[in-house]
């Protein structure tokens, strides 16, 4: 229960503060806060920050993120139709594929990293099937 | 709640198949340097930097507290990267249980923020800090900061002071450095001490700062601290897995520690 409620107040705090965004764009935010909501079940703690934007097919979206090795992280992605599948993956600054946990359901997608070295890596998202979508990213850490 | 459970069952089932589809195993160069950094999701909170820290073993946070800082100040870079550090120093003092500190900083916050001008939204923040602060509720207290620095930025924004956003992350990753620095040269340790390297992250903030205006990156302060950047991205560039020595964390605390004093200092800079 207390999953949806984060995830709800995160969603109007979030809407209230940005800029209009289109109905599709509030769907993948609230479709990626409600994956990242169940993560805060497990101790972590969710990012009052996201990046929205689109995929298309063979045009992931790429988003540098600045990390803490001892951390653990969630990358949540959630997107709309006419996406069907999407998929995250982690690299390094190097930009060496990482070894993540994954989830994937759909329109929605995350990545579990935790890394063992600070600093700088990518957020990958990218549309495996379907068609251009809005899409949103959280992160969420402990 | 037997959803997450069922959750995280997959999540582990699934666990360590990372690779989907086709996914390139290497990015290559021109990709990465194409990436979207924004501000909201590319610089972390003093939250995740202090969450790393503790990991290894729970730093003194009562020690890393400082006295009180002037809320009075004119400049409103100087404010703006005030309000940064300050936003910071809450996030200690929550590490630190300290609820009589928090409503003291967040008091402080909500007048800075009133000097910026910013929402009543913001101003709002100001009680539900106390309120939490009163009641324990640490974890609900770390959300409100993040959310009070966010709504900041947002009032800044409708309010076109753009220029000035940067200058709160600025103030706030200064601050943590600091306190982070601090701490791992009171009880030296590796895996602490690697929490330091984010070069590319002060190379990000480089970026924002070349970013701005005339008007705001010819303000004495702005300049200064813009100026001594380069030196601290060289110092926190150790290599990737190779933990900074003891005399590396110093000379980080050293530069950083330079900046804050010429951020907090009570003269005016214009």
């Amino acid at each position: 229960m207390r999953m949806s409620i984060f995830a709800a107040i995160a969603l109007a705090v979030m809407t209230a503060l940005a800029a209009p965004e289109s109905d599709s764009e509030v769907a993948a935010r609230k479709a990626a806060l409600d994956l990242a909501g169940a993560f805060s079940n497990e101790g972590f703690k969710m990012r009052d920050g996201h990046w929205s934007g689109t995929i298309k097919p063979k045009e992931p979206a790429l988003v540098a993120v600045n990390l803490y090795a001892e951390n653990q992280y969630w990358f949540s992605v959630g997107a709309t139709e006419p996406a069907k599948k999407i998929a995250v993956n982690v690299y390094d600054e190097t930009g060496k594929l990482m070894q993540t946990e994954s989830y994937s359901e759909g329109e929605k997608a995350a990545a579990g990293f935790s890394p063992t070295s600070s600093g700088q890596y990518y957020v990958l998202v990218d549309l495996v099937e379907g068609n251009e979508s809005s899409v949103c990213l959280v992160y969420s850490y402990k | 709640m037997r959803p997450i459970r069922s959750f995280c069952a997959v999540t582990f089932l699934v666990g360590y198949c990372a690779v989907i589809g086709a996914e390139p195993a290497r990015l290559p160069a021109d990709q990465m340097a194409k990436a979207i950094r924004i501000d909201a999701i590319s610089i972390p909170t003093p939250g995740e930097l202090f969450a790393a820290l503790e990991k290894p073993g729970k730093p003194n946070w009562i020690g890393q507290m400082r006295g009180p800082t002037p809320t009075t100040y004119k400049n409103r870079a100087q404010i703006a990267l005030n309000l940064g550090s300050l936003i910071a120093d809450g996030f200690i003092a929550v590490e630190a249980k300290d609820a009589q500190q928090v409503k003291n900083i967040g008091t402080d916050i909500i007048k800075l923020a009133k000097a910026l001008g910013v929402s009543e939204n913001v101003l709002s923040r100001g009680s539900s800090i106390n309120e939490f602060a009163e009641n324990n509720e640490w974890d609900a207290l770390q959300e409100e900061l993040e959310a009070t620095q966010n709504e900041v930025k947002s009032s800044m924004q409708t309010h076109r002071d753009q220029d000035l956003i940067i200058l709160v992350s600025v103030g706030g990753w200064i601050r943590g450095t600091q306190v982070v620095s601090a701490a791992v040269l009171q009880n030296y340790d590796e895996r602490a001490a690697k929490v330091l390297r984010q070069p590319a992250l002060v190379n990000f903030i480089q970026s924002k700062l070349n970013e701005v205006s005339p008007e705001v990156k010819d303000e004495p302060l702005v300049k200064e601290v813009n100026g001594e950047l380069p030196g601290v991205e060289k110092l926190v560039s150790f290599s990737a897995g190779k933990a900074p020595t003891l005399d590396e964390v110093k000379k980080v605390n050293e530069a950083v520690g330079k900046i804050m004093s010429r951020i907090q200092a009570k003269e005016e800079t214009k």
